[in-house]
């Protein structure tokens, strides 16, 4: 019985986990080209709000889905053309991004708030795979949209760590001066980093809204694209270690229901949702002062815009 | 992107600075418009509606200047942070905070005399706020840890706390169950201009405008946070402590947040309540940057975001979203950014045949 508990906690920090995954991960591809994009949590709104729109009338969530990647790419498409273009402050456009997406997806979702979703997301248990102890359930008992991050996470590693434009990409988010010197399309790389991260961004909010909640409520990613800035910081830009940190974060997430359920001690709620935010501040200190120690940080030219005549 | 190439100007165009923010309002109306009218809205009528709303009445006015005091606090705390380009982000907690500390004082001492329980409720709602967003400059001091994560979890945070106690042991019994603290004491509430709802408040924000701009222009502190906010490489060989200036100016912008939140408790609502901020702290991120970060700007221009607010609230009734107002803030911000490039380049426009 202990046994199933626990295993049942793990299971639960992956789902809650994941949605965070995809943001995290798309947050780190448009910082190693060197833009800070702080509107994750707007893109995931906006992905959240159309995907479950559409999933809503075509009754197709994988449609839902993928719009919700290409609304979301579209919503960072502007703010690449403000901040890659024009030059415009990184911090206030990601800001600004995040006030309108939270806007447009209040606005546009006003008439789905309570209506049901006809098909969400189920879990599909992997034959064989799931059938082992322990890490069955936990690992391979999940819906597709799990398993894509599973493939997904290492790729994006092997493409930045080990791949000739991957190689790029982080001279780019490091020196762009110098990229564009031997030749590398600084502006491309930097727009198509932030539009691929903001598809990412919508993939996680499509999973809140057609998987993990199935549902659309105003403001339903409650401060996840925050959480998935912070994460960014404590994977110290690598996708791998983002995904350790995003299941830290699900479980904590999804302590909230499993003490109350598993307990006799009653915590206010209140206090167990205020968990996940003072865990970000807490891990976000510890990140911080690590990376200042091992003189690892941030690519040295982040939220810096790119300017070629004063190259 | 040939045809179009950038002249950088030697002088920022001072005549732009006042063109792109009007424009930037235009535009966002226009944008505005569209989703309207394709969400089946005549874009037309719900502007005219909210104009009618806003202007249209003594209340509407009166309304409008209510709403304009929060928005000119926190507005006032966020530039003053953005000047140094400490990204406090979280006035919306800091209101919270404020609010928080000032219902303490109404409700823990609640026969003190107006003229001690007004001042303590002021000293103990900037406080709070003030120390909420040291709570985030101590680590961006210290370590450098990014404060526009920090200061916006702190946020929900502030919000679950507030939350608890309104749901919980501040629960008002005789409030019908709604999420609220039992009304203030009449002494523990501020004074209001007659027939309207406008309040003393409005003096703190008026004399705080007026306070920062001595601070900022007539001071060495002032001189500090500007010499700072242009470059802190210049700020350091000067020899000034940039960390006890980023506590200093993050507490500074903490209290006048903290001092929004109490000023609304005290003015406006007289109890402490459930979402009693609908997202001043952010709409001050956007009235801070429209008004160049210049306190006298941000008073103007938190009269015209007060405005789209009431204005907002007045469509609800023909089933316009709620999320309309953020929609539109957000753009306005969007067009400011994008127009900003326009200040600082000359755009020339050339033919596609003229090569680079």
């Amino acid at each position: 019985m202990e046994n199933s508990v626990w295993v049942a906690a793990l299971a639960a920090a992956i789902i809650a986990g994941t949605p965070i995954l995809y943001a995290a991960v798309g947050e780190i591809l448009a910082e190693r080209a060197g833009v800070l994009n702080l509107g994750v949590e707007g893109m995931m709104l906006v992905g959240a709000v159309t995907g479950f729109m559409v999933a809503v009338h075509t009754a197709n969530p994988w449609l839902g889905f993928v719009t919700a990647m290409l609304a979301s790419g579209a919503s960072a498409a502007i703010f690449a053309f403000l901040t890659v273009t024009l030059r415009s402050n990184q911090v206030v456009t990601g800001l600004a991004l995040t006030l309108f997406g939270t806007g447009l997806s209040g606005f546009l979702g006003k008439p789905y708030v309570g209506v049901a979703l006809p098909v969400s997301f189920k879990a599909v248990p992997i034959p064989g795979l799931s059938e082992i102890p322990i890490l069955g359930p936990v690992l391979f008992r999940h819906d597709p949209l799990v398993y894509i991050t599973y493939v997904l996470i290492p790729l994006i590693w092997y493409y930045l760590y080990r791949t000739r434009p991957g190689l790029n990409v982080r001279a780019v988010g490091e020196n762009p001066g110098a990229a564009d010197a031997l030749g590398v399309n600084v502006f491309a790389l930097r727009y198509l980093h932030v539009i691929l991260g903001g598809m990412l961004a919508g993939a996680g909010g499509a999973y809140l809204s057609l998987a993990y909640a199935p549902s659309w409520l105003e403001n339903m990613t409650a401060g996840r694209g925050w959480i998935a800035v912070a994460l960014v910081i404590f994977a110290v830009w690598d996708p791998l270690r983002a995904l350790l940190g995003a299941y830290l974060f699900g479980g904590v997430d999804s302590l909230a229901y499993t003490l109350q359920a598993a307990t006799t001690i009653s915590i206010p709620s209140f206090f167990l949702k205020m968990l996940p935010y003072i865990l970000t501040i807490i891990v976000l200190v510890i990140a911080t002062r690590q990376t200042l120690v091992k003189h690892i940080g941030a690519p040295g030219a982040l939220a810096i815009p790119y300017d070629r005549e004063e190259r | 992107m040939t045809w179009i190439t950038w002249e950088k100007r030697l002088q920022p165009s001072p005549w732009m600075a006042v063109v792109i923010p009007i424009l930037s309002v235009i535009l966002a109306l226009g944008l505005g418009a569209i989703f309207l009218a394709a969400t089946g809205f005549d874009p037309w009528k719900v502007y005219q509606s909210m104009l009618k709303g806003v202007t249209g009445s003594r209340y509407g006015i009166s309304e409008t200047v209510v709403k304009a005091i929060p928005l000119m606090l926190t507005g006032l705390g966020v530039s003053v942070a953005f000047r140094m380009l400490l990204w406090n982000i979280g006035a919306e907690g800091q209101f919270y905070m404020g609010a928080f500390g000032a219902t303490w004082v109404a409700l823990t001492f609640p026969h003190l005399p107006p003229h001690i329980m007004l001042p303590a409720m002021f000293i103990v709602g900037c406080l709070l706020g003030g120390l909420w967003a040291v709570v985030a400059a101590i680590p961006r001091a210290k370590w450098g840890v990014n404060e526009v994560i920090t200061t916006l979890m702190l946020n929900y945070v502030a919000i679950l706390w507030v939350d608890y106690l309104v749901y919980g042991p501040w629960k008002d019994p005789q409030g019908f169950n709604f999420p609220l603290t039992a009304p203030f004491a009449q002494a523990a509430t501020l004074a209001t201009i007659p027939g309207t709802r406008v309040h003393l408040g409005l003096v703190f924000a008026l004399i705080a405008g007026v306070l920062l701009t001595i601070i900022l222009w007539r001071t060495r502190w002032g001189y500090e946070i500007r010499v700072i906010g242009e470059s802190v490489k210049a700020a350091r060989y000067a020899g000034m402590n940039i960390q006890r200036n980023i506590i200093l100016v993050m507490f500074l912008s903490g209290a006048l947040a903290g001092l929004a939140g109490m000023s609304e408790v005290s003015g406006v609502t007289h109890r402490l309540q459930h979402a009693i901020s609908p997202g001043y702290g952010y709409t001050a991120i956007i009235i801070a940057w429209l008004a160049k970060l210049h306190p006298a700007t941000v008073i103007l221009v938190s009269f015209l975001f007060a405005g789209l607010i009431v204005g907002g609230y007045s469509v609800q009734t023909m089933g316009v979203p709620a999320a309309t107002v953020s929609m539109l803030q957000g753009a306005i911000l969007f067009f400011v950014l994008g127009g900003e490039i326009l200040t600082r380049y000359r755009l020339h426009f050339r033919g596609k045949e003229v090569a680079e």
